[in-house]
This record gives C-alpha cells, structure tokens and sequence, in this order.
C-alpha cells in the first residue's frame, strides 16, 4: 500500500488509541502502587471494557432493529424519547427494571431463577476472543476458535433450565425445539469454519485476521470460491444459532407464545433478551473476523473496520427478519442436514484443491464442482410432487 | 506477584472444591435433571481445571464434545419422558452396600498406586506444552492407523444405530 509516512503515521495512532489509552493508564497507575495491582488492573479494565461493550452493544441492537424494521414496513419506528429515539433503549432498561417478577407456582423456582442468569455467562464470554481491532484481542488464545464453538454450544444448557423449569407446555416445546435446531446448525457451522482453519493453519482468532493481509488489505477470504461459500453457510448457520428468523420456531410467537421465555418478566426476560443480541453481535464479529479479513482494511482505523463490517452483517439479519416468512419445522431440519452438511463436507476438498493448485485453474475447478453440486443437492432435496389427479366424472 | 500466584492457586482449589460438591449432587439428589445439571457443571468444572493446567486444547474438547452434545443429549432424553423429569427418585436402593464395598476397595488400590508411583517433577515436564499443531501432527502421523480404525468404528456405530432405527419403523409401518 503506497501513502506517504505521515499519513501511516496518523492511521497508526489513532488505529491503537484506545490500547494506547490503556496502557497510559496502566503507566499511571504503576508510579506509585506495587507491581500485582497493575496486572490486576489490566485485567479488571479489558474485563470490565468487554462487560460494558456487551450490554451496550445490545441495547442500542434493539434500536437499530426496531428502526429499520420500521424503515422495512414504511413506519418511523421508536422517535418520541430522545433525539431520533436514542434514548429508547435506556427508557426500555428502566421500565424492565421496575416490572413485577413474576415466578408459576408450579416452577422449580431455583433453576427458574438460574437460568437467565447462567445464559449470559456463555454470551459474555466469548466476546474474550473477538479481535475488534489491531492488538484488541482480549485474550489471544491459540485456540480461539474452538474456544468460541465451544463456549458457545453451552447455551443450549440454559434455554434447557428456562423451559423445563417453567412447567408450562409452550415453554418446554419451545425448549426441545431450540435443541433440536442447535444441534443440528452447530454441525455445518463448525466444519464451514473448517477450510479458514486450514488456510490460515491456526486456531487463533488474531492469526486468522493477520493472514488476511495483501494489496489494499482486501485479501480477505470471502473472495474466494470456498470462502464465499463457507461464509453463506457460516452466516445461515449463525442466523439459526441465534433463533433469528426465518429460523426462530423456538419462539415462533404465533405457535408458541414465546417459547422458553414464555414465563419470564421484567428483567429475567431482559437477560435473556441480551443473551440472544449478543450471540447475534459475535456471530457476526466472528463471520466477519473469519470471512471478511476482521480488522483489515484500507483507510480507516482497525476497529471501525471491525464494527462497520459486523454491524453490516447484523443489518443483513435485521433485513432477513423484514422480508422472509418463518420456516417449517420439516422444512428447517431437512435444510442443515440435506443441504448445508453436503455442502459443507463437498467445500473442506474444494479448499485443499485451493491450496495445491495455480489460482486460475482453481477458480475454474471449485466453480465447476460447485455448480454440480449444488444442482446435485437441489435435484435431490426437491420433494416429490404427484401429479394432480383428474377426476373426469367428478362434477 | 506472590499474592497473584496465591489468588490462582486459591481459585483452582475452590475449583477442585465445587467440582466436588457438584459430582456427589450429581448421585445425591433426587430430581433427575437437577442431576443431570450437576453432571454438566462438573463437566464445566473439569473444563476449567484443564485450563488451568494449560490444557486449554483439551477443556475446549471437553466442554465442546461432554457439555455441547453429550449432556444435551441426557437433557433432551429426561425432557422427552416427561414424568422422569418432575417425580423425584431415590438414589440409593439394596445393593449400595455392597457398591460401597467394592469402591472403597478400587479406592484402596488406586490410592495406593498413586502413592508408589514417583512423579519425576523436572523443569523438561513443567515446560511441557502440547500445541495444537503437534498433536495434529501425531494424529496424522505417528497415530494415524489407530485413529483410522477408531473411525471406521464410529461409522458403523452410526450405521448401525440407523439400520436398527430404520427396521423398527418398517415392522410397525402400514406397508
């Protein structure tokens, strides 16, 4: 990339101004206090950074979702509190504050009460591996990857407590519903990440983005064929996890009230909400960190790159929830197994074939084998329609 | 940096302590998914002792495969008989006795085992780290023929399990 120095120069303070900031702090804080109090600190101020990023960061989700929900349906959405409705969400935090908790009587009243809380653990977490920027890692674990997948296959286990705990009907089906649809989506997410973990040879979330680099910083791995395709199957997937529609029959409000949340008020049923925008945000922060080059990108400072690329794709769910009508139970199901899994399995040799062939001819191979299989899998998947039967004698 | 140190250790034997208190709910309550949540709460706890003797590849494993699939699946199995879930069961019945007998034995043996064994606690054992990519390596290829036969017999577990699902359903059907 050709700029002159002192441009590079300014990008890279204002790129690491936030590290900056806080390794300022920590230079303040070590004149006059022993040594362990300033690990200490280092570590309360990335936890306590990453603690407040997660709320904030969905509360302000559920306004942009509501604003451009209503954009969709030609209404203006939340505009009363606050300049354009800013202020809405903290309006919303008060009032799930001061509402009545109300627990069934029949409930099994201590994992009723456990259960939003257990759910935020998972949620949180994995913010700890999401690079939002050059040297933004909270923790640069060599196995960052895994360590997401893992951390958050644990939310099944929470949505698990709310719904039995409850006793109620909607609550469990919504439950065993969740289950079944996470199981089932976890299997093609973790082998679409699969070819990124063979090109870039490592687990480590800030490897993945450092591995991004080339001309402009746009050598990112969606332009690639099994890129492109790990990432339509990786974000699908992630709408799914997330029980976003068109993929929310957890809580398919018209079937099921609201399923595992169904007997949950005030701010149990907030928790579980912030749960939900969370594992929304890192979805996205992974997709983007895994597909779309992270933090990489020309111009601007690494972590607007980061939060634009993320926020895009969150626009992308919110816009999924405005066009697309839900899903059947058979429909959902047969699309992860029939489809996504083939698909996913065809994409690991189509990557290898990347790795060991000259580009141009790749690009033609992983095209044709694509194509073919991709007709294959529809041609197969199509259901079998009879012909209408003709009743001549009938009328 | 003493008093860090200190912290951990506290954490790690508060850690030991809870994984403990949770493994004797998982054979002392009475409600089957209160159990089945203590048993993924040790699974958890187990995860992090990992962690904490950097093993970080392994608890991540753990928590994936044991937490993630495993105590789903013993969830869903409780959930789906309905009336195992609410009623409450005794845990204990005629032959505990007996199953005391024959445990504190295998503890007898496996204690006196560890206690004979010499633990050689060496600066070469204490840097030990098992990365990910040589354990991939040793996977491809020093144990490649092991882990090959492992599959093939997953696969015809998986097999298996369809075929005896699939006759069931045939025998029963309409047609």
């Amino acid at each position: 990339m050709s700029m002159p120095p002192f441009l590079r120069d300014i990008e890279f303070a204002v790129d690491l101004s936030l590290v900056n900031a806080k390794g300022w702090c920590l230079d303040l804080l070590g004149h006059f206090l022993p040594d362990w109090t300033v690990v200490l600190a280092s570590i309360v101020i990335s936890g306590v950074a990453i603690l407040a990023l997660g709320p904030l960061v969905m509360m302000y989700l559920t306004l942009l979702e509501r604003k451009v929900i209503g954009r969709i349906q030609n209404r203006y959405g939340p505009n009363r509190v606050g300049k354009w409705g800013l202020l809405q969400p903290i309006a919303d935090g008060i009032k799930m504050f001061t509402k009545e908790d109300i627990v069934p009587a029949q409930a099994d009243k201590i994992v009723h009460f456990l259960a939003p809380v257990v759910i935020v653990v998972p949620a949180l977490m994995v913010f700890l591996v999401v690079p939002f920027g050059e040297r933004m890692t909270a923790v640069n674990l060599n196995i960052g990857l895994l360590y997401f997948i893992a951390v958050s296959s644990i939310t099944t286990i929470p949505i698990f407590m709310g719904s039995w705990a409850s006793r109620n009907k909607y609550s469990l089906l919504g439950g065993m519903r969740t289950a079944a649809q996470m199981i089932s989506y976890e299997i093609p997410m973790t082998l679409s990440v699969v070819p990124v973990i063979m090109m870039s040879q490592s687990l480590s979330t800030n490897t993945i983005v450092m591995t991004q680099v080339g001309d402009l910083d746009l050598h990112w791995f969606i332009f690639t064929p099994w890129g492109l395709v790990g990432f339509l199957i990786y974000f699908l997937c992630a709408v799914a996890e997330c029980n976003r529609p068109p993929f929310d029959l957890p809580e398919a409000e018209s079937e099921l009230v609201a399923g595992f949340h169904t007997e949950y008020s005030g701010m149990k049923f907030a928790l579980f909400y912030m749960a939900e925008y969370m594992n929304a945000f890192t979805l996205c922060g992974i997709a983007t960190t895994l597909f779309l080059g992270g933090w990489q990108g020309p111009f601007f400072p690494s972590w607007l790159w980061f939060f634009g690329k993320t926020f895009a794709l969150i626009c992308v769910m919110i816009w999924f929830r405005g066009t697309l009508p839900r899903f059947r139970v058979d429909q959902l199901m047969g699309f992860a197994w029939k489809f996504l899994l083939p698909l996913t399995l065809i994409n690991i040799p189509v990557a290898a074939l990347w790795f060991f062939v000259p580009e141009r001819l790749a690009w033609l191979y992983s095209i044709a084998i694509f194509a073919v299989s991709f007709w294959g899998l529809v041609k197969l998947n199509c259901a079998f329609v009879p012909e209408k039967r003709i009743y001549p004698l009938a009328d | 940096m003493e008093i860090l140190e200190l912290f951990s250790k506290i954490g790690i034997y508060a850690t030991m302590a809870l994984v403990l208190v949770f493994a004797l709910g998982v054979v002392a309550l009475r409600n089957l998914f209160h159990c089945a949540l203590c048993l993924a709460a040790v699974l958890i706890g187990t995860a992090m002792i990992y962690v904490a003797l950097h093993a970080e590849f392994l608890a991540a494993v753990q928590i994936l495969v044991y937490v993630g699939a495993v105590m789903t699946l013993v969830i869903f199995v409780i959930m789906l008989t309905e009336h195992l879930g609410g009623k409450t069961i005794r845990q204990t019945n005629r032959q505990s006795p007996a199953a005391i007998i024959g445990l504190s034995g295998i503890v007898v043996l496996l204690g006196t085992l560890l206690m004979k064994t010499p633990w050689p606690v060496t600066a070469k054992a204490l840097d030990a780290k098992v990365s990910v990519m040589s354990l991939g390596k040793a996977l491809m290829g020093t144990y490649a023929f092991p882990f090959e036969v492992i599959s093939v017999i997953l696969i015809a577990c998986l097999i298996g399990a369809i075929v005896i699902a699939k006759k069931d359903v045939s025998e029963k059907g309409p047609s």
